[in-house]
Formats: C-alpha cells, sequence, structure tokens
C-alpha cells in the first residue's frame, strides 16, 4: 500500500495533475456519500424519527422477539454446518490431489452467483408439497418447506462457500510444510490439526465465519420462498422486516432493519481490524463477497 | 527438494474431509438442483413455449437482464473511477470510504431496499426534489436500477483494487517520458492492463444485479410489463402453486448463472495471466 504512494513521485506527476485529482477524488466521494452511507442514515434516522419510546415499542414486540430468535437460532445452526463444510473442503483441496477437483472448487463457489430465489426455489421442489420428496414427507409427518428446517437448509446453501473461499487460497500460499514436520516429529493427525494447522488458518477462519454469520441473519430472498411468513413461527428479521414494512408500520420496519444494519456495522469493523491487524495471515488478493 | 510425488499423500485426513466436502455438497447443493432439473426435464418443448413465452414473463426477463446490464456498465465506470482514487490518491476520509465500499455485501438486501426506498419515493429523503423535475426513481424501472447499482458496485472495486495496487507506475511512466499524453497513456497502457479485471468485476456485478430480489422488489413498485423482475415471477408462480411455471423461470435464471460463473473462471484465469506478466 505504502508503495503506490512512493510511486507518486514529484519528478513525473507534475502540477497540471492537481485538476483532475480532485475531479476524482470529489465524484467518488459524492458518489459514495449518495450511495452508500445516505441509505445507511436514512435506516437510523428512519428508525427514530418518533422517538425512543416507539422505537424500543418495536423492537420489543413479540413478533419481533420471534423474529430476532428465529435469526439467531437459524444462524446458530447455519454457520457452524458451513465452518466444519469449509475446513473439511479447504483441507481436501489444498492438502490432496485427486481427480476433479477443479470442478469440486467451482461447485463451492456456486451459491454465490445463483440468484437467492432460485435457491429456494430448488428445496421447494425438492422438500415442498407437491415436491420430489414432497408426498414422502407427508406421509411420515415431516415440514421442512414453511417450517424452520427449510429456513436452515435455504441458509446453509446460501452462506455455504463462504469460509472454504477464505481458507482455500490462504491454506494453497501456506503449504504443507509446516504439517508434514509435525507429523515427522510424532503428532497424531488431530494434534497436527489443532496445533498447526488451526493456528496458522484462525484469522481466516473467524473472517470467513463473520461474512458468513452476517449474510445467514440478513439473507431474504431464499428463506421468503421456503418461509411461508407464517407470524411468530416461521419468520425471520428480514421477513419481519417486509411485513411492517408492507403494512405501512415504516418505523417498526426500520426500526429492526436498524439491527440488521448495526450488525452489518459491527461486521464491516471487525473485518477491517482482522484486515489490518492480521492482514499477512489471511493470504487476501482477489475481490471478496 | 526432489522428493516423489507420493509424498502428497503422507498428509492424513483425505478420505475424512473428501467424505464430508462431498456428502455436504451432495446434500445441501446438487440434490435440490436435480429436482429442479427433473422438474424442467419433465416439461415439454410445448409446455416450455407457453410458460416463457407469456408476454408477462418476457418482459420482466427484459427487466431483469436489461437493468441488470445497465447497472453492470454503470458499476464498471464508476467502480474503475472509484478503485482508481482509492488506490492512487490521499485524502481525509480515504480509509473510512474504503471500508464503506463493502456495506452492500454486509447490509441485509431487505433493508437496503427499504432504505433505498425512503430516500427515492416521491415524497423521500432525495424524491421529493426530484419528483417535480418529473424524475420518477422509485416504483419505477430507474428504481431496479439504483437497486442492482446497490448491490453490484462493491464487486468491480474490490476486483480492481489488488490488481492497480500491484500496478507499476514506472509502465506509466514509462509511456509519458515517451512522449504520450495522459489520455493515450490511459486508454493504450493502463486501460488493456486492466481490461480482464474490470470485465471479471462487471461480469460479477452482472451475475448479482440478474438474481436480486430483496433490495429491488421494495423499490420497484412490481408493476407488471414496467417494474416487475424476473425472480418475483418465481415467487408468485409458487404462491399460486404453480411449480412448473416457477421452475422454468428457475431454469432460465439458473443457466444465466452458470454462463456466468463459467466466464468469470474463465475471465479470472486470463487476468491472472496477463498481470503475471
Amino acid at each position: 500500500m505504502n508503495a503506490i504512494a512512493a510511486h507518486a513521485s514529484p519528478v513525473v506527476r507534475p502540477r497540471r495533475r492537481t485538476g483532475l485529482r480532485w475531479l476524482l477524488i470529489g465524484t467518488s466521494v459524492a458518489f459514495l456519500l449518495l450511495f452508500l452511507v445516505l441509505p445507511l442514515a436514512a435506516v437510523f434516522v428512519e428508525a427514530a424519527r418518533k422517538g425512543a419510546g416507539l422505537y424500543l415499542a418495536a423492537i420489543t414486540e413479540p413478533d419481533a422477539i420471534e423474529a430476532i430468535k428465529l435469526t439467531l437460532l437459524v444462524a446458530a445452526i447455519a454457520v457452524p454446518l458451513n465452518l466444519v463444510f469449509g475446513v473439511a473442503a479447504a483441507w481436501a483441496v489444498t492438502r490432496h490431489e485427486f481427480p476433479g477437483k477443479t470442478a469440486l472448487t467451482a461447485l463451492i463457489d456456486l451459491p454465490f452467483s445463483v440468484s437467492p430465489v432460485v435457491s429456494g426455489l430448488i428445496y421447494v421442489l425438492l422438500f415442498g408439497a407437491q415436491g420430489l420428496l414432497g408426498p414422502w414427507l407427508a406421509e411420515h409427518g415431516i415440514r421442512i418447506i414453511f417450517a424452520v428446517p427449510g429456513l436452515v437448509l435455504a441458509t446453509v446453501f446460501i452462506t455455504l462457500p463462504f469460509v472454504a473461499r477464505e481458507l482455500i487460497p490462504l491454506m494453497q500460499t501456506q503449504g504443507s510444510d509446516e504439517e508434514e514436520a509435525a507429523l515427522v516429529l510424532g503428532a497424531s493427525g488431530w494434534q497436527m490439526f489443532r496445533k498447526v494447522t488451526l493456528p496458522n488458518i484462525r484469522w481466516a477462519l473467524l473472517y470467513g465465519v463473520l461474512l458468513c454469520n452476517a449474510r445467514a441473519m440478513g439473507e431474504f430472498g431464499a428463506v421468503s420462498v421456503v418461509s411461508g411468513h407464517i407470524r411468530g413461527l416461521t419468520n425471520t428479521m428480514p421477513l419481519h422486516i417486509e411485513i411492517l414494512y408492507n403494512e405501512y408500520d415504516y418505523v417498526g420496519a426500520f426500526a429492526v432493519a436498524s439491527l440488521l444494519a448495526l450488525l452489518a456495522l459491527v461486521t464491516l469493523a471487525v473485518k477491517r481490524f482482522v484486515e489490518w491487524r492480521y492482514g499477512d495471515e489471511l493470504g487476501h488478493g482477489a475481490a471478496r463477497h | 527438494m526432489a522428493l516423489p510425488p507420493t509424498r502428497k499423500r503422507v498428509l492424513p485426513g483425505f478420505g475424512l474431509s473428501l467424505g464430508i466436502t462431498l456428502g455436504y455438497l451432495g446434500l445441501v447443493v446438487l440434490l435440490p438442483l436435480a429436482a429442479l432439473v427433473l422438474r424442467a426435464a419433465g416439461l415439454s418443448a410445448g409446455d416450455w413455449w407457453a410458460l416463457l413465452s407469456s408476454p408477462r414473463v418476457l418482459s420482466a426477463f427484459r427487466v431483469s437482464f436489461g437493468m441488470a446490464l445497465i447497472a453492470g456498465l454503470i458499476n464498471a465506470v464508476v467502480g474503475l473511477m472509484v478503485a482508481w482514487v482509492l488506490v492512487r490518491y490521499r485524502f481525509p476520509g480515504r480509509r473510512l470510504l474504503d471500508g464503506l465500499v463493502d456495506l452492500p455485501f454486509a447490509l441485509p438486501t431487505a433493508v437496503a431496499g427499504i432504505a433505498l426506498t425512503a430516500l427515492y419515493a416521491p415524497n423521500g429523503w432525495l424524491g421529493q426534489y426530484l419528483e417535480p423535475h418529473g424524475i420518477k426513481i422509485a416504483f419505477a424501472p430507474l428504481g431496479v436500477l439504483v437497486a442492482m447499482i446497490f448491490v453490484g458496485f462493491p464487486f468491480v472495486v474490490r476486483t480492481l483494487q489488488p490488481v492497480l495496487e500491484s500496478f507499476e507506475g514506472e509502465i506509466e511512466e514509462a509511456a509519458e517520458s515517451l512522449g504520450a499524453t495522459r489520455l493515450q497513456t490511459f486508454g493504450r497502457v493502463i486501460l488493456p492492463w486492466l481490461l480482464p479485471t474490470l470485465l471479471t468485476g462487471f461480469a460479477l456485478a452482472l451475475a448479482r444485479a440478474i438474481g436480486e430480489y430483496g433490495s429491488v422488489i421494495f423499490i420497484a413498485g412490481n408493476l407488471p410489463f414496467v417494474s416487475e423482475i424476473a425472480p418475483l415471477l418465481i415467487v408468485m408462480k409458487l404462491e399460486e402453486y404453480n411449480y412448473a411455471g416457477a421452475a422454468a423461470i428457475g431454469v432460465v435464471m439458473l443457466t444465466a448463472s452458470f454462463a456466468l460463473l463459467f466466464t468469470i473462471n474463465a475471465l479470472q484465469r486470463w487476468s491472472r495471466r496477463w498481470s503475471a506478466t
């Protein structure tokens, strides 16, 4: 980063550039303020519009509490599952050779490029009343669509790539020398994993979990398709926001939205901190979602 | 280090980790995708035509793909400028703004949707000044565009940044010392060099915008034939229990996703080779 500043040597960056430079900076800052900062500000201002009393009432009413609890529950199941998957996938892909590896890596990325609505759709087509397994599930009294398992599955699908995507490039760069050394020195497989691999990837792991969690709590499209919008039962926070908004309860909608916006800001802050403090342990480079 | 290639197999956990990976991907990704493919395979050519040729469906595809394309192009231009400014220039507040670029990744789409609507609705923060001039953003096609620009914006910036950071100022300096004007340097040296990366960012933003649902439905007004997007039609068909109709639109969207994913992978390979030289 600092090397770039050094490139701006006075010899080849004559003064004539100043005008263009400030024009570019000004336009960029104006765009970022208009398109990013203003919407964020709108969430908090609209939430506080009718005073603290109504704000607190909106986030403590029973349906809101149920929505918050359900959101936390769904994330608490989906994130650990994708954590285990991410570590296993990264280990398989970066530490072993096998045919079809490229295809497997592409498959891990797939949920990022599928529309959230299509992600929900595929689960409805599998588990819904007229779905592939629908009749069998109905016979056995198992409800997945319009119930919590459907919400969890859709969330798992949407957030599947986050942890794996952070770990794969990092573990590729790190190589396996340290792990091989641990084995030669007599460590068991699990000891090697706990004492060598895990400490090496912990910050990337945290980073991936953080992004995975933010998306899990905020997912709307996929969850909306499988939820059935049953108040107090299958409404997560984003779905609750939609219901309130459509009922013209703007303060309520923005109050619940402000909680999610706060989560987004905390996520970004921690993400920035990890990047700044442990950037070299993240193995970054390419774009991140 | 001329060790035999069998060395790779020394590390344990191959069976376990690959087993978990394949089992999980199979259950979470492949099995549901198979359900969609099976449902679609059960449709005859006539069914496909009937399901996809209705004017409303065609119009929704036009809105989704057309607006996503425009949003992607705008994001490519603005994203290039913002990435350039953030990497090349130093000014107060730069780090904060740099951090905020990720906001659309972190902010739930429903939250973005209602926030943008609060800004651009006819009586909204900005809408009240735009409306008298005949500029209608919320509840109109422009609203779809604004939401798609918002969700796709970080892709171009975040894809370009690392490449711009690695860009050697010497190349520019050489071009300038050889007598190139600033415009020539940019058009003939910098832009061609950035092109594969810029295209990658554009394709990522495009893919995101095509499938976008949450932020769009609040601001779009969802008027049939005007501002109704394809993902919303899937939701509506599902609500009518018209699984075949939903699956047909879903297959078209999924095919577009696959095509873009394939293109993005190819572009990334190209840009890695390109910037390595």
